[in-house]
């Protein structure tokens, strides 16, 4: 064995000196680690505390319930009801094909969605809860429930689903709700943090859509602990959150049903609105489609059925559709010439059945002529003469200005979808658009509502109701929220001269009840019922110079979308008017013949509050009445969907 | 003769040498590793199972070799220093062959109670040839070249071998230990200069020559370096782990959240939070007080081994000693400095604290060589 020696004194004086040199440097360097862990742990550590709650702490929404809608007498028209689904946790479950496998046994899987469920479950943690049925029914529900020891992992949740028990009747007016689109999220500027919640439902048409922010009510929230992995490992807090608010309608869901009903598959729309209270009573737009479909995802068979069909279902055409409104905007240009004094009180305009304008020819829908008329002569067997004369005296620029004060051109304040405003021409409104002079054939075509003029049914209904009251009033639509009565739309005076009003209602009288009047024959014969309305027969084609002397083309042997528009507005009863109604029967023909029947058997209705008796009915009629009211009474009210007759 | 020879009559023989250790020393272990018994306790929730438990006894089994090899004289150790290096070398070897055959990058050889890494085994014996080198050389000669040179190849050996296995971060070690053994032993100045400049030279002119013509890395290889150094620019990577290492030590402030109260590392936010992060649960349970207390103790170890080394007359006990405690620091400074986020992340565990089988036992007989030395270091008995 070596010995040990001892190191040289100069050596060990090196070495020292070295270590201590190095020595020195580790000091340091602890020194510096120290600086820094004061650093972090004093200076910095509010920052750092905020982080790792930030990282703890989630904050997990919950879904409030949705508000439901009723109709005026608290019939639901909108419900949630409960809906279950079957989910899979992956790591409850172990073999997870094993289970599905065992589970498809039980209840019947949609192949699709499986796959899409085994995929998401790749992806996502194995703690979360993945989808692998929805909408189940409460019978299979119960047999995986029963079966559970069986099937580890699977748990029902349930959630609820928004359900239409009135299904098309009111498709146009409540709309439908879906879940949140990326489309959506667009479109919505600073969305509410519950959007973000997949499969979250919202409106997306109609009053659904249109008073989203009410029905979804405030979210809650609970304040969760997660780990790195996102596992809940306990709930901090819980705020509940505030379920959205519960709606009543003005409509009256009888009525409703009734009307959408007596459209049937026409392509039509009627309003039944309160002359007083501008309550809309019944929207009604046909053909119509269930929306129960789109809630659940409609297939793309039925949703081509819907779009590709021509009377277009999806279309809620009573505040949509803008229509030419004929001889039914007879009254606004009388109202305007009566306020501007021009019509004496007999006078007389001769009617040859056409008139000479600017070097042209404009004819009466009566090719020989309606002789001398006077205003009420003229409304009753809406002679177009006895306008173009009045619009020459009284200009475009008054009459389009009357119109205004009668709610046309005006976007009523309704929460539906894509509410149109119509067009009530002007001079500055056609340089501006198209950029040429207005000439005086288009103030002519005007006056019996035609050319430029537009009007949506529901325009044309608040202008009867205005004509029928006298007062300004606006339509309603929303009743209650949350048990509150939303402010009425009964207007104030119009300022019109009360005598000049009673000369157009007592004109729209006789056009109905008046043996010569051109709704003669959808009078109703009831004295307390009696209804004063207007025909309208829009045209949506030109009839040449050529066709004319040939012979006009009957509507009839037309293709459908060349015929005319039938329109007919009405308010009843004539002494103590209560409702307005306006029909728009699309490509109908004559209104007298297409739209006025309509309006009859509506107003009655309405009036009854049901099905009317048929002393109400003129008695050579009542036959036929009484076979279209057992047909009516035997149609359940998701039955005329679209699409089934069409395609 | 440049050695004063002495005899070792007044050196304690027997039993009585237990009474000489450096027993402030031993107790400054065993309370580091106490540390580290409540941290893997804390970290596994409160369990002695999966880490405190084994951890322990290795520690009692670590403590019982650190006894043994104190018990043998420090001459011995010294003529092995030659056969544990060459043994090392072989390991490595064995290493990297059974690693080629085995699955990918393989650190270690199973010895069926304990995996053995011969890298944690080279910080050692590297230490110890230097020393018996240094101890050899005649002192007039060891700053001439070829003297200079031989340690340089009892270095890069090893670093080379780890630094393909690969491991970055030992490889490191070594050669910076390496390095300060050389130093320490009185190796020129000018060399440590030579090297640091050179070295400060081509870093500067590898990224000064970045987007020019004469660039010397490829586009990727830089972006690699750019992460390493910066883990910021790589968020969902090496960046995530050091930011949630940062919020664990920040959110412990000055007192901790309390023992088992620091929710970083009870939710699983901390990366490897029972071996190479273990100190930032410390921080966070027990607050700036808790880990500058744990960095205390540390620097307490380096003290007593420093006075210890310097206290001894024998060249090849007093260069082991130094050449250990600085391989202590490395190891601490090193992954203190990563977790704080002063240092890339590089796989270096904290010493005694994080849980391991073969960096204990390796750290405990390094320990026992330094304790050999102090106990058998020549007195004059005059």
């Amino acid at each position: 064995m070596k010995r040990p020696r001892i190191d040289t004194e100069a050596n060990h004086r090196l070495v020292t000196r070295r270590a201590a040199i190095l020595g020195g440097v580790q000091l340091a360097f602890v020194g510096a680690l120290g600086a820094r862990m004061q650093f972090l742990q004093v200076d910095q550590a509010d920052q750092f505390r905020l982080l790792a709650e930030e990282n703890r702490i989630n904050i997990r929404l919950i879904p409030p319930s949705r508000g439901e809608i009723f109709d005026r007498n608290g019939v639901p028209l909108a419900r949630n009801v409960p809906s279950y689904r079957i989910v899979i946790v992956r790591e409850d479950a172990g073999e997870v094909e094993d289970v599905v496998q065992s589970l498809g046994k039980l209840v019947s899987l949609d192949p699709d969605e499986v796959e899409r469920a085994m995929a998401e479950m790749k992806r996502s943690a194995p703690f979360l809860p993945i989808t692998f049925a929805d909408e189940v029914s409460w019978e299979d529900l119960s047999r995986v429930s029963v079966n559970a020891p069986a099937l580890p992992g699977v748990t029902p949740e349930v959630g609820l689903s928004r359900v239409y028990p009135l299904g098309s009747d009111y498709a146009h007016v409540l709309g439908y709700v879906g879940p949140v689109s990326d489309y959506d999220l667009e479109r919505i500027e600073d969305p509410d943090q519950l959007l973000r919640i997949p499969r979250f439902q919202i409106g997306k048409v109609g009053v659904e859509a249109k008073i989203e922010e009410n029905l979804r009510g405030k979210a809650g929230a609970r304040r969760v602990e997660v780990n790195a992995a996102g596992r809940v490992m306990r709930e901090l807090d819980r705020r509940e959150g505030i379920p959205g608010s519960d709606m009543q309608l003005t409509i009256d869901a009888k009525l409703q049903s009734y009307v959408q009903a007596r459209l049937s598959t026409e392509s039509a729309s009627a309003i039944v609105m309160d002359v007083q209270s501008g309550d809309l009573l019944a929207i009604a737009s046909a053909p119509t489609f269930d929306p129960n479909l789109f809630v659940r995802g409609i297939s793309s068979r039925d949703y081509k059925s819907l779009t590709e069909n021509k009377y277009r279902p999806l279309a809620s055409k009573s505040v949509q559709g803008t229509y030419p409104p004929g001889s039914t905007f007879k009254m606004i240009t009388a109202m305007a010439a009566l306020e501007e004094g021009l019509i004496g009180p007999d006078e007389t305009v001769y009617c040859p059945g056409h008139l000479e304008v600017a070097g042209r020819r404009f004819h009466c829908w009566k090719r020989a002529g309606h002789g001398w008329v006077d205003l009420q002569n003229s409304l009753k067997q809406s002679c177009d003469v006895y306008y173009y004369d009045l619009a020459l005296k009284v200009g475009i620029e008054k009459i389009s200005a009357m119109a205004n004060r009668f709610g046309l051109g005006e976007r009523h304040d309704v929460p539906m979808s894509a509410v149109a405003k119509g067009l009530t021409p002007t001079k500055d409104w056609k340089s501006r658009v198209h950029g040429q002079d207005w000439v005086i054939g288009d103030t002519v075509n005007a006056s019996i509502g035609q050319g430029f003029m537009l009007a949506s049914p529901l325009q044309l209904a608040v202008m009867t109701a205005r004509l029928a009251s006298g007062n300004s009033v606006t339509p309603r639509l929303i009743k209650t929220v949350d048990g509150i009565e939303q402010p009425s739309g009964a207007g104030t005076n119009m300022g019109m001269n009360e005598n000049n009003l009673r000369k157009m209602r007592r004109a729209m009288f006789a056009t109905v009840n008046d043996r010569r009047g051109t709704a003669y024959g959808s009078r109703i014969i009831e004295d307390a019922m009696r209804m004063a309305g207007k025909t309208g027969t829009s045209q949506v084609r030109n009839i040449t110079a050529a066709e004319r002397r040939a012979g006009v083309v009957r509507n009839e042997d037309l293709p459908w979308e060349r015929r005319d528009h039938a329109l007919f507005v009405n308010f009843a009863p004539y002494d103590d008017p209560k409702y307005a109604v306006a029909v728009v029967v699309e490509h109908g023909g004559g209104g007298s013949k297409a739209a006025a029947p309509i309006a009859r058997d509506v107003t009655l209705q309405a009036l009854y509050g049901g099905e009317p008796p048929l002393e109400a009915y003129p008695t050579k009629d009542r036959g036929r009445i009484e076979t279209q009211q057992q047909v009516l009474r035997g149609m359940q009210p998701v039955a005329n969907i679209a699409g089934s007759d069409q395609a | 003769m440049s050695y004063l020879e002495y005899t070792v009559k007044h050196v304690p023989a027997g039993p009585r040498k237990i009474l000489f250790l450096n027993w402030p020393l031993a107790l400054l272990l065993a309370a580091v590793a106490g540390v580290g018994f409540l941290m893997l306790y804390s970290v596994a929730g409160g369990s002695f199972s999966p880490w405190a438990e084994p951890q322990m006894k290795r520690f009692v089994m670590g403590f019982v070799l650190m006894l043994v090899v104190a018990m043998v004289p420090i001459w011995f150790w010294r003529n092995m220093a030659g056969v544990a290096f060459a043994g090392t070398l072989l390991l490595l070897l064995g290493v990297e062959l059974f690693g080629s055959v085995g699955k990918g990058a393989q650190r270690w050889i199973d010895l069926g109670f304990m995996r053995l890494q011969p890298s944690e085994l080279a910080k050692v014996t590297l230490v110890m040839i230097l020393a018996a080198y240094y101890d050899w050389l005649p002192s007039h000669k060891k700053s001439r070249p070829f003297w200079v040179l031989i340690p340089v190849v009892l270095i890069l050996l090893p670093v080379a071998m780890v630094l393909r296995q690969p491991d970055l971060g030992t490889s490191i070690l070594l050669l910076a230990a390496g390095g300060g053994m050389m130093f320490v032993a009185g190796v020129h100045w000018a060399y440590f200069a030579a090297v640091i400049g050179a070295g400060v030279g081509l870093i500067t002119a590898v990224f000064q020559f970045r987007g020019t013509e004469w660039q010397l890395l490829k586009d990727y290889q830089y972006r690699r370096i750019d992460t390493f150094l910066d883990p910021a620019s790589d968020p969902l990577g090496a960046g995530y782990h050091i930011t949630q290492s940062k919020i664990a030590l920040g959110s412990g402030g000055w007192t901790g959240r309390g023992f088992m109260q620091g929710t970083q590392s009870r939710l699983n936010f901390l990366p490897e939070k029972h071996t190479d992060f273990i100190f930032t649960t410390l921080a966070e349970e027990f607050g700036f007080i808790g880990a500058f207390s744990l960095l205390v103790l540390y620097a307490l170890i380096i003290l007593f081994c420093v006075a210890s080394a310097l206290a001894n007359k024998d060249r090849f006990s007093s260069l082991l000693t130094l050449g250990i405690a600085l391989n202590f620091f490395l190891f601490f400074a090193v992954n203190m400095s990563m977790v704080m986020g002063l240092a890339p992340v590089v796989g270096v565990p904290l010493p005694l604290v994080s849980y391991g089988g073969s960096a204990m036992l390796v750290l405990m007989l390094a320990f026992g060589l330094a304790q050999s030395a102090h106990v058998h270091r020549p007195r004059h008995g005059h």
